[in-house]
């Protein structure tokens, strides 16, 4: 796959690692957080830690939009799919996440109507071809997946297709690096920047991390060779006593971000003046709303929602855990009450959640990582 | 908010009637429509190669830039084994530790 | 639903509920088939039912898989499958056309597969059950000489062999679905694999500890109820795991595992060391066994568990999924 598998060649990942090495100064721990809950599976699906000399620490963040969606607001939306009227679409990642009914799996499997969408395109399809249906996509996601919402809503309207509406739980991204760093008990050292999200919103919006903060950052790709580059290019500035933000990801993100995605997302979306992030806390102008331009196409407005606020049980430490205070095995849940299986808190729900990606591929490993000695 | 997998458009349609763009793009030979909405102030054409994001072109992907960075990490390796050199004359003692 | 899906579920759903209540003894680990003796005269005898939406699919359909699906659990349990009966449970309104493709489909794949079926039931049921028909087919066969096939007979250095590309019929199915709006020149894999058991078991027989065909939940599913039967380490190397290209990309589009994907014609064989090399070398030279590889070894450590390694050094660890694959855009 081009693009795809140059950055995953195992003698340049050798030497980049070799490069790692050289850099880190051993008399130092760094903390190096990545945002991006893509960037946190593809560290374990890699195996990228292995790589690393043990004085680099990667703290996961915040950067999984279903872990840090509010369990009432899949109540919410859950409430409006079981009118008998209704289709609900979301992407796969939405369909074992839990509400306090189940999850829309298992609401499925009671007879609800749950599509799984690639595309919130494919769901205004799904609203050309069911005119007798209401189709209600749910959607989620950071600034890289809201610009796509934005243009299928202004298509809808475009068209006129009235029998579709968007349930919005968009986030955005700054807010939560701005909570992290705010936070008391935080140490990081420098920043892997969600490449993705970048692509959107470009590079700029990161500054004040370099500027106000001194915390270097490197927007990054996801293949193992741009996480890892990032890293290198993040120890350098730390050992010259330098911050700014760099763009390792530049065969993709544009410095500006895109205009086109950006306009959209003007068009269709405002800030809410306030939203809840399961496990941060209420948070301001954090996530996007719909205008009222485009109200007739706002689930939120279209039906009456519960609005019900679902607190999580207090044992569950998933607010430390996704602001990297606590590693996911130091929970007091993980692995007995709270696994894949049965998840208690979102991070475990997503797998991407750093709970899931360390339950899943990392907590079983014992002394393996000595000698990885050629096997065929 | 992260899997974006680069594709290269096969071909490009105009769709709707608002005249929309969209691409047929393969992915080593899966292949799927998608809108080219998000590239309207900078429309690729037949053979590029874009980053794919739910059903959406999310950016053009840069070859040049692609290439760059690979010539960029292979010559990490080099460097070091022109720095080791210059250590084994006695010239430069800094950075002679190896953490493993 | 997730306890239909052939993971964690569905392993819980057996072991916990049915094992306990209906099985003579829960002490043996449980495998594709069961060898019965009567009197001196031994039998293998094995039941499956095949649920598949939509029925029929590029490279075959829901009639083929019942023929082929028994004769591949009897295959890797050191079985010929020789004869089978076959239930239908038919949705009422299924166009007639549609029953006899299958039925044709069913008597063709039987045919290749050199079996016999002896006999079946059928039934009709309302419309709205059944997702127009299911079929449940149980197979009898003589176990093959020269192969005892037990888990719990792997030893740390064992090579787990793979017959050829994973991921084929489950992103096949994903696709024919249309739900993602993804085309590719993707079939399922379905086929008889007892032609590659035998070649294995005549050249390797007294070499092979285990054989499984990774159905639902994929090769990932397979060796972890390996890994737990035996308590070693399966180990994979990442790079010797046959794909098509088309699985990848499809795979990385939707942010999928192939390892978790489910395969109708490929079987896991574990072989002592010094057997390994001509059981590949069987393999290989038999039709439909070219791609065959060694992908893994049986380690100490971690024990129960299934860990895959890349060339580079990582490693992660790949476990039983919950429920069905799902495709994720985060």
């Amino acid at each position: 796959m081009k693009f795809v598998d140059e950055f995953r060649e195992p003698e340049v990942i050798t030497r980049t690692a070799e490069e790692i090495r050289r850099l880190a100064d051993p008399e130092r721990h760094y903390r190096i957080m990545e945002v991006c809950g893509g960037h946190t599976h593809a560290i374990y699906r890699f195996g990228l830690k292995d790589l690393l000399p043990s004085n680099i620490e990667l703290i996961h963040g915040p950067g999984c939009p279903v872990c840090v969606l509010p369990m009432g607001r899949i109540d919410d939306g859950l409430a409006i799919a079981q009118r008998p009227d209704v289709i609900f679409a979301a992407f796969g990642d939405m369909m074992r996440v839990p509400g306090t009914q189940g999850s829309p799996l298992e609401h499925k499997a009671r007879g609800v109507d749950v599509r799984i969408v690639y595309s919130p395109s494919d769901a205004l399809k799904l609203a050309r071809v069911n005119p007798d249906k209401h189709v209600m996509f749910f959607a989620i996601g950071f600034e890289t997946t809201a610009p796509s919402t934005a243009l299928t809503l202004v298509r809808a309207k475009a068209e006129g297709v009235h029998n579709f509406s968007v349930f919005c739980n968009h986030v955005t991204i700054i807010p939560a690096i701005r909570a992290i760093l705010d936070s008391p008990d935080m140490r990081i050292d420098a920043f892997i920047g969600p490449g993705h999200v970048s692509t959107v919103i470009g590079c700029r919006p990161y500054e004040w991390i370099a500027k106000d903060e001194n915390k270097p950052v490197a927007v990054s790709g996801f293949e193992p060779l741009d996480i890892l580059q990032s890293i290198v290019m993040v120890l350098r500035q730390l050992r010259a006593y330098q911050a700014k933000i760099e763009n390792q990801y530049k065969r993709v993100v544009p410095w500006e971000g895109n205009s086109a995605a950006l306009k959209a997302m003007a068009a269709v979306f405002e800030l809410r003046p306030y939203f809840e992030w399961r496990g941060l806390g209420f948070i301001s102008q954090s996530a996007l709303r719909i205008k009222d331009s485009y109200a007739e196409w706002d689930s939120e407005r279209r039906f009456d929602v519960p609005g019900v606020r679902v607190t999580d049980p207090k044992a569950a430490q998933c607010g430390e855990v996704l602001k990297g205070v606590l590693k996911p095995q130091q929970c007091k849940l993980f692995g007995k009450e709270c696994t894949p299986e049965h998840p208690v808190g979102a991070l475990m729900v997503s797998s991407e959640g750093s709970c899931a990606a360390y339950f899943n591929y990392e907590h079983r490993k014992t002394a393996m990582v000595t000698s990885i000695a050629s096997v065929a | 908010m992260c899997l974006a997998i680069p594709g290269q458009i096969v071909e490009i349609f105009c769709e709707g009637s608002d005249q929309r763009k969209t691409a047929l793009i393969d992915v080593v030979g899966v292949r799927r429509k998608v809108d080219l909405g998000l590239l309207q102030d900078d429309m690729p054409t037949p053979g590029e190669w874009v980053l794919i994001h739910v059903g959406f072109a999310m950016s053009k992907i840069s070859e040049e830039d692609a290439v760059d960075q690979m010539r960029t990490l292979r010559a990490l390796g080099e460097a070091e084994s022109a720095m080791q050199e210059v250590q084994g004359y006695g010239l430069e003692n800094a950075d002679s530790k190896r953490v493993s | 639903m997730a306890h239909g899906a052939g993971g964690k579920a569905s392993r819980r759903l057996v072991e916990g509920l049915f094992a306990p209540l209906l099985l003579a003894s829960t002490s043996e680990p449980l495998g594709d088939a069961a060898h019965l003796d009567f009197n001196g005269t031994r039998m293998a005898i094995t039941t499956d039912s095949f649920v598949v939406k939509p029925l029929s699919f590029p490279g075959g359909s829901i009639g083929e898989l019942a023929v082929n699906g028994t004769v591949n659990d009897l295959a890797v349990s050191g079985a010929k499958a020789e004869a089978m009966v076959v239930t239908y449970v038919i949705e009422a309104g299924l166009p007639t056309p549609v029953l006899e493709a299958e039925v044709r489909a069913m008597g063709n794949a039987a045919r290749n597969a050199g079996v016999k079926i002896a006999g079946g039931d059928t039934k009709v049921v309302e419309h709205g059950k059944a997702d127009s028909m299911y079929i449940t087919s149980t197979g009898i066969g003589r176990p093959l000489r020269g192969v005892t096939l037990d888990p719990r007979s792997a030893r740390p250095g064992d090579k787990i062999l793979l017959s050829g590309p994973i991921g084929d019929h489950g992103i096949t199915i994903l696709l024919a679905r249309g739900e993602l709006d993804l085309e590719a020149d993707l079939s399922s894999d379905t086929r008889s694999l007892l032609p590659l058991v035998e070649a294995l078991v005549k050249a390797a027989g007294p070499g092979v500890r285990w054989m499984r065909d990774p159905t639902r939940g994929g090769v990932a599913t397979s060796l972890n109820e390996l890994a737990r039967d035996c308590r070693l380490g399966i180990t994979i190397i990442e790079e010797q795991l046959p794909v098509r290209d088309a699985v990848r990309g499809a795979c990385e589009l939707l942010g999928l595992d192939p390892l978790h994907i489910a395969n109708e014609g490929q079987f896991l064989a574990v072989v002592a060391p010094e057997y390994a090399d001509a059981a590949l070398n069987a393999l290989n030279l038999s039709s439909g066994g070219e791609q065959a590889r060694v992908i893994g070894e049986v380690r100490q450590q971690p024990a129960a568990s299934v860990l895959v390694t890349t060339l580079y050094g990582g490693s992660r660890i790949v476990d039983m999924l919950v429920g069905d694959p799902l495709p994720r855009i985060c």
